[in-house]
């Protein structure tokens, strides 16, 4: 890994290809593009955690501890938005998805790299006009917008919902990119059945954008309208009906949690491949059940609406189809797991985000099993339970899976390594850091405490500012991986072209990787995540039944 | 063995049948989760370490899970959820199909109060009485925006949502007094939402029962023509309209109920379900109560029952009276006055 004078005297890499700002900023290159989203979204994941532990703190006492409600309401919906919409939903998709997605394929770049730029933009005027909403006005809804709260409240909802609009059309555009990019740039040799999982995860992510992102702003769009125009769409006093903005709004908000995990998926699919020496234990299952979340995600919106007054026929209906959706994450958690068998297995900064997103899958799943049950669902609806499980699965797993490509492909995309003791144990303490932040919201949503309290009876109080520790531990956690990347980005150790020795296909090329991805035609005749033979990338002929 | 898991898993008392009935499921699915959650951990555990990279650049041999294998991965887990989902559903059948005995409570949610309405007579806020040992249906509406009745005791919840009525049942197990709070986010006040039901022996409960309708029937029985003494009429009205159940469909504030809202109802030109438009005015007020499907107002269902007979003609009087008076002039004028209900306490 030291640094060696032929590696630095070969052809220019993408990064010092053209170095004036102008060359970033208008750039149509997937990686750069990448590059800059990453910057981007690690911007508004400390903004939302920053968001996260002010709401902590003030949960840290029943009654006023450092805002008002009024603040306190609109702090929870800059949390959920920021997260949702600015961090979780473009986090991986836009990022290693764009950087990677192209050289994954053997191809040059995305199918319209000038649409690629326009997503971009797009997102950043998306973002800027939602944080001046926010900091001028602010709104008071929580992220879901629930009707006809949304429609009275004198706080300034409109530019809001306007900005997530535009925010909408950059994931839009994005997963129309990949789509195209999937299905018309792969390399000769590169079948549909030999693409990376993170490509297929990325591929399933980007059908759930493309199919869902529309209805959600079409049922902002309505909001809107009716806010302004008094028409009557979901205001019963005007004729009608609240439960419809429900069953819109999680027609694409229940899709958004796989448009948020299945990203993830793809890249500890990647990662216990590399840290294990090993195939997956079966491929086609988790091409197959990726495929069945991005399917059946669209059936189990009703699962939020278990107390809404929906018929008890819908809700069995959404119960059942729910629990498929577990299933598939099931069969997903078994193949990882047996992957490792046989395997030649090394712990490292990425093998713990795995090891931590197994967990908060698991866990987060089978809390959401039981929340599927219907009957539970009467007491733990809208409960910290509920906080706490989407923490878990959502977050949690997301937030592992983003740390875990992170570091994976931090030498790829930078061309630099880190200290590897330190991240193994920020890593350490980020999973505990989060287990001790949302363990004890499980157990208050046992106890009936609602989310988005301001206010609490006292006996929920230990449990809260055992929460709030937690989150100060996990807040520390982030800094340090700041901290440490960031000194990387310009004194880490040089990396070698294939620091993890992983014989994933983006590893084939130089590291970092030229302005064009290629200088020469790598060779696809081995599948992916192949480790059984000595060296396979130059070995034309590979047994593989 | 249930108070121990109870406790371990920070679960209030179980105030309903519901709660013990449900909470068994919990300690099922919660046991079997940390279990399958364990074997996972020591399976990888044991992979990590007996598989450890010993030098760099091993090969491993390609495995491949057999299909037969695989079925078992799906097979398993599938037929446990669907089992779990089987026995939940049940639950939630069961509590969601009321009893036919069951006593009927009116709860209306609004910005930021719980109302309960007894079908016979009294009504109350923030506190729900209810008698041990005797199914209660809820009947769930809410004025303003969607709420949620919550009792964590209870292990149940169920919105509010207005323009529509929803329902939920339960049996208090004991007497005793249950945390209600409400669930659904509703705006400032949200977290200050909340009410108690107090669970009370059956005895005690008729013994309440009794003393609120004594409250009512003083009122009720007095000779039509003679009023309290020293009321006026807007006053008796305002009474007449919590009393006979007036308020439960109509509003007093502008706020869309079931009925049309009273506030400038006086002199407004009404279009009519069956076209054209009516003036309401003295002689409509009266027809409506009296014989409310002649004229009904569009918008609405034709869902009011006949007052005839069962208002006196001097509180019909004074229900106009108090409709008169309220304008929205008044309204900006003093600030708005809740609840115009309050429990009937002698």
């Amino acid at each position: 890994m030291a640094p060696s004078g032929p590696e630095l005297a070969k052809p220019r890499d993408y990064l010092r290809e053209e170095t004036t700002l102008w060359s970033w900023l208008a750039t149509k290159d997937h990686k750069r593009i990448g590059v800059l989203f990453l910057a981007a979204v690690i911007f508004f994941f400390f903004l939302g955690g920053l968001f996260a532990l002010l709401l902590r703190v003030e949960l840290l006492t029943p009654q006023r501890t450092i805002m008002s409600a009024g603040m306190y309401n609109r702090m929870f919906t800059l949390h959920g938005i920021t997260m949702v919409w600015l961090f979780l939903i473009p986090a991986i998709p836009t990022t290693f998805g764009n950087f990677l997605l192209p050289i994954m394929l053997g191809a040059k770049d995305v199918a319209f790299p000038r649409l690629n730029l326009a997503s971009f933009w797009i997102f950043v005027l998306g973002a800027a006009f939602l944080l001046w909403a926010m900091f001028t006005g602010g709104a008071d809804t929580g992220w879901t917008f629930y009707t006809p709260y949304s429609l009275n409240t004198q706080s300034s909802v409109l530019p809001v919902l306007i900005g997530i609009f535009v925010v909408g059309f950059s994931s839009i555009l994005t997963g129309l990119n990949f789509i195209v990019t999937v299905h018309t740039m792969r390399a000769p040799g590169i079948t549909w059945m030999k693409m990376p999982i993170f490509v297929w995860t990325i591929y399933g992510t980007s059908i759930i954008q493309v199919l869902a992102t529309p209805v959600l702003g079409l049922v902002l769009l309505l909001v809107a309208v009716e806010r302004v125009g008094g028409l009557g769409i979901f205001d019963p006093a005007r004729g009608g009906d609240p439960v419809l903005f429900q069953h819109l709004f999680w027609f694409y908000s229940h899709p958004a949690v796989y448009i948020m995990v299945l990203p993830a998926m793809g890249v500890i699919s990647e990662t216990v491949c590399a840290f294990s020496r090993k195939n997956l234990s079966s491929y086609r299952m988790v091409v197959y059940s990726t495929l069945g979340i991005a399917f059946v995600g669209f059936f189990t919106w009703g699962h939020h609406m278990f107390t809404a007054g929906q018929s008890t026929f819908d809700a069995g209906a959404f119960g059942v189809l729910s629990m498929l959706v577990a299933i598939f994450t099931a069969i997903k958690i078994f193949t990882w797991t047996s992957t490792l068998y046989q395997g030649s297995i090394v712990v490292t900064g990425p093998f713990v985000y795995l090891s931590g997103f197994l967990f908060f899958l698991m866990f987060g799943g089978m809390t959401g099993v039981a929340l599927a049950t219907t009957a539970l669902d009467l007491h733990w609806h809208d409960t910290y339970f509920v906080v706490a499980h989407f923490h878990f699965i959502m977050v949690g797993a997301s937030i592992m899976g983003f740390l875990g490509g992170l570091h994976y492909w931090f030498p790829k995309m930078f061309g630099r390594t880190y200290p590897e003791g330190i991240a193994i144990g920020t890593a350490v303490l980020i999973v505990f850091g989060f287990i001790a932040t949302f363990l004890p919201q499980f157990l208050l949503g046992n106890m009936g405490m609602p989310r988005r309290y301001y206010d609490y009876p006292e006996h929920f109080q230990s449990l809260h500012v055992a929460s709030t520790a937690g989150a100060s531990l996990l807040g520390f956690g982030f800094l340090i991986i700041f901290g440490y990347l960031a000194w990387s980005l310009r004194y880490g150790p040089v990396a070698t072209q294939n620091p993890w020795d992983s014989r994933g296909y983006e590893w084939m090329t130089e590291t970092p990787p030229p302005k064009h991805n290629f200088h020469e035609v790598p060779d696809y005749t081995h599948p992916p995540h192949d480790y059984s033979a000595p060296d396979v990338p130059h070995i034309p002929e590979v047994e593989h039944a | 063995m249930n108070d121990l898991l109870r406790r371990l898993l920070f679960l209030p008392e179980q105030g309903s049948t519901f709660a013990g009935r449900v909470d068994r499921l919990h300690y099922w699915i919660i046991g079997i989760t940390f279990l399958v959650a364990a074997i996972i951990f020591f399976v990888g555990l044991t992979f990590v370490i007996r598989y450890r990279r010993r030098k760099a650049g091993e090969h491993t041999r390609k495995f491949e899970v057999k299909p037969g294998l695989e079925a078992i991965f799906v097979g398993v887990p599938l037929a446990t959820f669907l089992l779990w989902f089987f026995i939940g559903f049940q639950d939630y059948v069961w509590v969601q199909t009321p009893p036919e005995d069951a006593m009927d409570v009116y709860v209306t949610a609004k910005q930021w109060m719980w109302k309960f309405a007894y079908p016979d007579g009294p009504s109350a806020v923030n506190t729900l009485r209810v008698p041990v040992g005797k199914p209660v249906r809820l009947l769930i509406t809410s004025r303003d925006v969607i709420h949620s009745f919550f009792v964590p005791a209870f292990r149940m919840k169920q919105d509010a949502v207005p323009g529509r009525y929803s329902q939920i049942w339960f049996q208090a197990e004991r007497a005793g007094t249950y945390e209600v709070l409400c669930a659904e986010y509703c705006g400032l006040q949200h977290s200050n939402m909340r009410a108690e039901v107090v669970a009370l022996e059956p005895a005690d409960f008729q013994a309440w029962v009794q003393e609120q309708r004594r409250g009512v029937a003083t009122l009720q029985d007095a000779p039509p023509s003679v009023l309290p003494a020293g009321a006026n009429l807007r006053e008796v009205g305002e009474r007449v309209a919590a009393e006979e159940g007036c308020l439960k469909c109509h509003s007093v504030d502008g706020t869309p109920h079931i009925g049309p809202t009273w506030l400038d109802l006086y002199g407004r030109t009404e279009k009519l379900l069956t076209g054209g438009t009516v003036v309401a005015d003295e002689a409509y007020l009266t027809e409506s109560m009296m014989d409310p499907q002649a004229k009904v107002v569009a918008g609405f269902n034709p869902v009011m029952p006949s007052y005839f007979g069962k208002l006196a003609p001097a509180q019909t009087a004074a229900l106009i009276e108090f409709i008169k008076t309220l304008r929205t002039e008044r309204l900006e004028k003093t600030p708005s006055q809740e609840p115009v209900y309050g429990p009937l306490r002698p």
